[in-house]
């Protein structure tokens, strides 16, 4: 049985053409860049300094602050500076620039790939090394993990859904990390499961993803109340609110988190780093990252260290086409177009998109008609035309009253519209100084 | 048929009667008194809510000027002296001289000057733009193009030069009401002391980062080398955060530091062609 989510959604054109291209490890870049910042939260603070030797696996930067992250240096070498670098953000930050020596590990990592099984520690231990290997959250929005594993008083968590909807089209790299290391995946949502104290685990996977369906389902057999819960293909379904209504029919308030309803989503990759970390000691160094494109002559899964340029990613993939007018980082409804190429892979790069010229310019924005194509689309609930006009307008308590805050910024509306207009520009903008303004609120 | 005409005018003017006296005590009992002034005043007043006095229109300007004991920072800048002037008459105290102020654009990324590096395609707008990355050039602090300055300003008094891709601030039509400095998400406009005949010596950059980037970004971006600071017999220029600064109020426009500036990055605005040296070409765009 499919199931969904009931409001809203849209079916973009699924595009998944890396879906059959098994990952592919590539070598160490002669350099990296390693922002400071690539959570959400505070930015990590450097504890190397330039000259100093790095070894693969050692940390480079401390978190700083209740919500923050620990940073690795994802390869062995010299520190050649820290710097400001423009990153995949499209802002600069401190970065620090490591010159790669060889590729010498950190003694107590484990870089065999046996597959362990038996889950031998505690759960403040488990949830102690999520956060000594700096994990965050894969899926893109990039929350630290060990605070999400961290149940506050007065919550109970009674399920965790691991998320391997990968809604987005193009990409693939959730799709393969389930293929190919789909024991580890699953090891790693026992893991979780033993962090958060609960006896069940949903694998959520939309029906666009049958192989991997099949093959989880057929391991999770020799695992302890994890089920695997095929889903219809529809976006935003990876949005956690919306796997959740999908998978259980609970619907997380407005303004609330998915604990409120005793729920812990994790994605897969997020749950395969888990595996990682605790089972092999090995911090959040490397990534899968889809770099994917029409034109592409050689679209691929790439396993890359952190801080890697995204222009070797590019080249590994057989080279830019000529015509390419847009490269996105991310997903095509969710992604960033990339100012420069030449910025480093972060733990939040899920995939590289390069868009012929035909297909990346946006449209002429023409009046809105009223169509409500946008509220039928959003799987909020909100009435995206309203907001985005309301921002645009400066009328931010009014947007607020609208419940701004709730949208995931999943783009669907502007996906929809017929008349091409930038909502999900102006809701973004109203959505960020909205909470810019309830923060100024309490701190008053 | 008369009677009932009679009858329904007896019956209306007995009601109109009882409604005016109900209305005569509720209108004593719940008597608003306001300061006659105030109605005086915000007719004194330009009336075109523009908001650069601070305030968020003329009648909330005019109740805080009657309210108010003396001048001490409330000036029309729209009015100018001599709103300023009625107003003072009004309410019967001396007018206090505020000196006229005038936009002024500080960033001279034309296309020629900072080399575009990317294509921005997104909701036409600076603050969106300004929230989504550096921009397309690279400088990170410069201007975005979008003209939210130019949607801001109630004056007309601003628009967009196809060419330079920069906004244009018309000196005769702007009032310094500072809509534009508000509504730049760069704080690219600053209200600057109007001198005589809209003589202008303005550091025309607001690019923070140390000499190279800056200069890698823009060829006429201030790279804090400090040749201004220096050669200034007036104090008037600050060095921070490898950024000059011209105070407009302790400059005295002698442009010593425009010869000095290596980049161009100091403007002289509104002033005859010098003779052993020809002024910066390119900067009429600016003005």
């Amino acid at each position: 049985m499919f199931k969904t989510f009931p409001k809203g959604g849209i079916h973009p054109p699924e595009n998944k053409l890396t879906a059959d291209k098994p990952i592919v490890v590539l070598p160490v870049p002669p350099q990296v860049t390693v922002p400071v910042s690539q959570h959400i939260g505070a930015p990590a603070v450097p504890v190397v300094e330039k000259g100093t030797e790095v070894k693969a696996g050692q940390i480079i930067a401390e978190a700083k602050g209740f919500v923050s992250a620990n940073i690795h240096s994802p390869v062995s070498g010299k520190v050649n500076k820290i710097d400001t670098f423009v990153d995949t953000t499209g802002y600069k930050q401190t970065a620090v620039l490591i010159d790669v020596q060889g590729d010498e590990w950190v003694e107590t990592v484990d870089r065999s790939t046996t597959l362990v099984k038996e889950i031998t520690m505690t759960r403040e231990q488990i949830i102690e090394r999520c956060k000594e290997c700096g994990l965050v959250g894969l899926g893109g929005a990039t929350f630290p993990t060990h605070i999400k594993m961290t149940v506050p008083s007065g919550k109970k968590c009674d399920l965790v859904i691991i998320n391997g909807v990968e809604c987005e089209p193009y990409l693939t790299s959730d799709h393969r990390l389930m293929l190919e290391r789909g024991a580890e995946v699953l090891t790693g949502a026992a893991i979780i499961m033993k962090a958060l104290g609960v006896e069940r685990v949903i694998v959520g996977i939309e029906a666009n993803k049958p192989d991997a369906i099949k093959h989880l389902t057929d391991l999770a057999a020799g695992f302890q109340g994890i089920t695997i819960q095929p889903l219809k293909v529809k976006y935003p379904q990876g949005g956690e609110k919306q796997l959740i209504k999908a998978c259980t029919g609970r619907e997380v308030p407005s303004g609330g988190l998915p604990l409120d309803v005793g729920v812990v989503v994790q994605n897969v990759g997020t749950a395969y780093a888990v595996y990682e970390a605790v089972q092999k000691n090995k911090p959040l160094v490397e990534r899968v990252v889809t770099v994917t494109g029409k034109k592409v002559k050689e679209p691929g899964n790439f396993q890359v260290r952190i801080g890697t340029p995204v222009t070797s990613l590019i080249e590994a993939a057989g080279g830019m086409p000529d015509d390419t007018g847009k490269v996105v980082n991310g997903g095509p409804m969710m992604g960033k177009a990339l100012a420069m190429t030449d910025v480093p892979v972060t733990k939040g790069t899920s995939g590289i998109i390069l868009f012929p010229s035909e297909e990346s310019r946006r449209a002429v924005v023409q009046p809105c008609i009223r169509c409500g194509k946008c509220s039928s689309a959003c799987a909020m609930g909100l009435e995206p035309w309203l907001i985005s006009v309301l921002s645009e307008k400066a009328m931010f308590e009014k947007a607020e009253e609208e419940k701004i805050t709730d949208c995931m910024e999943c783009g669907a509306c502007a996906y929809t519209c017929p008349a091409k207009r930038p909502l999900l520009d102006y809701i973004r903008l109203g959505k960020s100084t909205v909470i810019r303004m309830a923060r100024e609120r309490i701190t008053k | 048929m008369s009677s009932t005409v009679l009858f329904t005018i007896a019956m209306l003017g007995i009601l109109g009667f009882l409604a005016a006296v109900i209305l005569y005590f509720v209108a004593q009992k719940f008597r608003v008194v306001e300061d006659p002034r105030i109605d005086l005043v915000n007719e004194a007043l330009p009336g075109a809510n523009c908001g650069g006095c601070g305030y968020t229109g003329c009648r909330a300007f005019a109740e805080t000027l009657v309210k108010s004991t003396s001048f001490d920072g409330l000036n029309c800048p729209v009015g100018g002296a001599d709103t300023m002037g009625k107003v003072a008459l009004i309410l019967d105290r001396q007018p206090v001289a505020v000196e006229p102020r005038v936009a002024v654009l500080r960033c001279n990324g034309t296309p020629a000057n900072a080399a575009r590096t990317s294509y921005y395609d997104g909701a036409v707008s600076c603050r969106v733009a300004h929230s989504l990355y550096g921009g397309t050039t690279g400088c990170h602090y410069g201007c975005l193009g979008c003209g939210d300055c130019v949607d801001a300003c109630k004056f007309d008094a601003m628009y967009m030069d196809p060419v330079t891709e920069l906004p244009v601030i018309i000196d005769d039509k702007c009032v310094a009401c500072g809509a534009c400095v508000k509504a730049c998400p760069r704080n690219i406009i600053e209200l600057r002391k109007r001198n005589k005949k809209d003589r202008k010596i303005y550091v025309s950059c607001v690019n923070k980062d140390k000499g190279g980037p800056a200069r890698k970004a823009c060829k006429v971006a201030c790279i804090g080398c400090g040749k201004c600071v220096k050669v200034c017999p007036y104090e008037a220029i600050t060095m921070e955060n490898n950024l000059a600064f011209i105070d407009s109020y302790k400059c005295k426009l002698c442009r010593k530091c425009v010869a000095e500036c290596p980049t161009g990055a100091i403007l002289e605005i509104g002033f005859p062609v010098r003779e052993e040296r020809p002024a910066q070409p390119a900067e009429a765009a600016t003005n």
